[in-house]
């Protein structure tokens, strides 16, 4: 094969997952205002509480300013060009039943390789579709059910559970918390909500998989995680989205909480469109991820692989508060084309004896900008607080850059700190090294791609490590050789 | 096995090789010596398949099952999965990629190319300890990344552990006695003898006579501007040796 046809067939298959499912749609008009959140929040035929606690959070963001303080470029977002509810129309409610559910959406579903019917899904993976603004499937429900369970969407938990919505929701991103996280408070559409009850470890890993298809359209999802004492979850998320010329606002946020000696392994393979060669299109995804140890000995783990998107603005934080909590960060960024991320985490230390360990791996190409931002503070009352640091960066090509933002508040002299970071890239020397011994091209790429992030991958449920990789390779090979 | 015929190279536009040709056989072992610039290394690279060098002009053969091909049509990996081996002069360091693993990687590679079963990591890893012992090496070596903080001679030696386990048909040994200490020449020479067998050739590219003791050639051929300029047998080793390139 001559070099450019490899190319060109490595374009192509760039971005499977750039395909549009034509299916009807009852979507808002475009903007931004009172009405439109009340719209929405009957169309969810949502309580009371809820409307107020959007009203709330919209009037807040009325006053709020758009955050620039990340390493990260774009033209000024048009608020009022965007729709902010598009949910395909047929059967306004969500289904009870896979029989209900359009068969394109199960089609869509099934090309992005997240088969929702009962004899084709994933063993041992309970996933929650959504489809733009709405959850239109939710697998293992009943299974999981019989161990007091609670996996559904958003909408059906502010409807079925209020009193744990109530209790959780806005307990650790206060709707106040910034523009995007508010923004996202007075719109939300879905997202995914689980409860893991007392001394239950879930068998299943949960999954949520989102999808935006609609153009113009933002999605807002909202994904609330509350596990009880002694309990033990493992959720990861995957995103795609069409290929479009115009960019696409996503703001999520997620709540995570971990009670006492409970553990919350939060993982994320995120591949939204990332935009073309010279930038045009492209998800921003502008997302607050938050975890709160509450309760003492519990684990809150963030695992990221972040591939897509052209704005990535995304920092998965731990509160540790409760006495021996633990917090992990580990995070593999990749950016190539024009993309730019800014992205990291905040390990805020606030009991005694907490532990906080941040390992991560930045991967830019082309044109791209990648950027590590994280904070690591410690509180007076934390004693005995120990924190962990790495973070490294590959460049491949001359024309990309990386940074690393490392920022560190330590009020507690008792507290120890480490930070290691290094800088390397990936060269035609190497390449040249390893296919003289046998290797392709793209095997090659993969064992330096492995040999640098497998520290992240192997946080990762097996079946998602091995598409994490093939993920990354897919992204390289246009950029190396 | 090996016929190179007027083999023009350049690298960015700079001529390196301006005709060259050589013959190499079975069984054989050719020592390849010349004045720094002569061209010796870009005679490595582009047997190996290095991007960067341009074949202007004249043709690579290798034979394979009695069959010639083009070895300039192949990619690095095609050629060095028809067993062209090439010890770097200058191994490249891998951050992070495990030595054990890149050499299963590569070794099973090969294995599907010639349609023999694969080894898992417990097998591999036994293969790969009977070759550590055969040419005198530690074991710690293939629990690091490739060739990260080795020193000069554990790089070298390095590079005969892979030769060892890919098992090639054709090794170019690219200044491979450079930076080693005579110990570890020593080491390095004996296991390139112990691989030497009658249906495999070695090229060995020198600017010393030194390992020359330990690896005896059948042909030494002397480069100079890009141009075998003279070919005979070992003794033409030892009268560079005592008398420089200079009256070539």
């Amino acid at each position: 094969m001559t070099k450019t046809t490899q190319q060109d067939e490595l374009t192509q298959r760039e971005y499977k997952y750039g395909f549009v499912t034509d299916i009807e749609t009852e979507q808002f008009p475009k903007g931004l205002n009172e009405e439109i959140i009340r719209l929405l929040s009957e169309r969810k035929k949502e309580p009371a509480w809820m409307l107020e606690w959007r009203l709330k959070a919209y009037r807040h963001w009325t006053t709020m300013k758009e955050p620039h303080w990340a390493n990260i470029h774009y033209d000024p977002i048009d608020y009022q060009a965007v729709t902010y509810y598009s949910a395909p129309k047929k059967g306004k409610d969500k289904a009870q039943s896979l029989e209900e559910v359009d068969q394109e959406l199960l089609k869509t579903f099934e090309r992005l390789g997240i088969p929702l019917s009962e004899q084709k899904r994933l063993t041992g993976v309970a996933v929650d579709a959504v489809f733009d603004s709405v959850s239109v499937a939710t697998t293992h429900q009943s299974e999981l059910a019989k161990l007091g369970i609670i996996f559904c969407s958003m909408s059906e938990a502010i409807s079925h559970h209020p009193e744990l919505v109530k209790k959780y929701m806005g307990s650790v991103v206060p709707y106040s918390d910034n523009f995007f996280a508010t923004l996202n408070s007075a719109v939300f559409s879905d997202g995914s909500f689980c409860y893991i009850p007392k001394s239950v470890r879930c068998p299943l890993e949960l999954s949520t998989y989102f999808r935006i298809n609609a153009a113009d359209s933002g999605q807002f999802e909202r994904t609330l995680i509350v596990a009880e004492d002694d309990s033990y979850v493992s959720y990861l998320e995957g995103c795609t989205a069409p290929m479009r010329e115009r960019n696409q606002l996503h703001a999520a946020v997620v709540e995570l909480i971990a009670l006492n000696n409970a553990e919350i392994k939060y993982s994320t393979v995120q591949n939204w469109y990332s935009g073309d060669k010279e930038g045009r299109g492209g998800i921003y995804n502008f997302v607050t991820k938050r975890g709160k140890c509450v309760g003492v000995n519990s684990k809150i783990s963030w695992t990221q692989v972040e591939a897509g998107a052209a704005i990535t603005w995304k920092y998965p934080s731990v509160i540790l508060q409760g006495d021996h909590s633990v917090g992990k960060f580990y995070s593999v960024a990749l950016t190539n084309n024009r993309m730019q991320a800014d992205t990291g985490t905040k390990m805020i230390h606030i009991g005694k004896n907490t532990k906080s360990t941040i390992i991560s791996k930045g991967i830019s190409t082309d044109h791209s900008n990648n950027n590590y931002r994280g904070l690591v503070k410690i509180l007076p009352s934390a004693d005995g607080a120990r924190n962990f640091s790495q973070c490294d960066s590959m460049l491949v090509g001359n024309n990309c850059s990386a940074n690393t933002f490392p920022y560190i508040e330590v009020r507690n002299t008792t507290a120890v700190m480490e930070h290691e970071a290094s800088t390397s890239k990936i060269s035609a020397e190497q390449l040249f090294y390893l296919r003289s011994r046998g290797l392709d091209l793209e095997g090659a790429v993969s064992l330096i791609i492995n040999g640098f992030c497998k520290e992240v991958f192997k946080e990762l449920p097996l079946e998602f490590s091995v598409e994490a990789v093939r993920l990354l390779e897919m992204k390289l090979e246009g950029s190396v050789g | 096995m090996l016929e190179i015929k007027d083999l023009h190279v350049q690298v960015n536009g700079v001529p390196i090789l301006n005709g060259l040709h050589l013959t190499v056989n079975p069984g054989e072992v050719h020592a390849i010596m010349g004045p720094n610039g002569s061209g010796k290394s870009t005679l490595a690279k582009v047997i190996a398949g290095h991007p960067e060098y341009e074949v202007t002009k004249g043709t690579i053969e290798y034979e394979v099952n009695f069959k010639k091909i083009n070895l300039l049509e192949m990619e690095p990996d095609e050629r060095a999965k028809e067993g062209v081996f090439l010890a770097f002069q200058y191994p490249v360091e891998i951050p992070g990629v495990n030595t054990a693993v890149f050499l299963r990687a590569a070794f099973n590679e090969l294995c599907r190319h010639q349609g023999a079963e694969e080894m898992d990591p417990i097998e591999f890893d036994e293969f790969l300890r009977s070759k550590l012992t055969l040419l005198n090496m530690e074991e710690k070596v293939i629990n690091r990344p490739v060739n990260v903080d080795f020193s000069g001679g554990e790089k070298k030696r390095n590079e005969i552990l892979q030769m060892a386990v890919l098992n090639p048909r054709l090794a170019v040994l690219d200044e491979t006695d450079s930076g080693l200490d005579i110990d570890a020449l020593r080491i390095v020479a004996e296991g390139v003898n112990k691989l030497k067998r009658k249906d495999n050739a070695v090229i060995l590219i020198t600017h010393y006579q030194r390992i020359l003791n330990y690896i005896v050639p059948d042909f030494v051929h002397i480069l100079s501007n890009g141009r075998i300029v003279r070919s005979s047998g070992k003794e033409l080793a030892l009268e560079v040796e005592e008398r420089g390139y200079d009256w070539l």
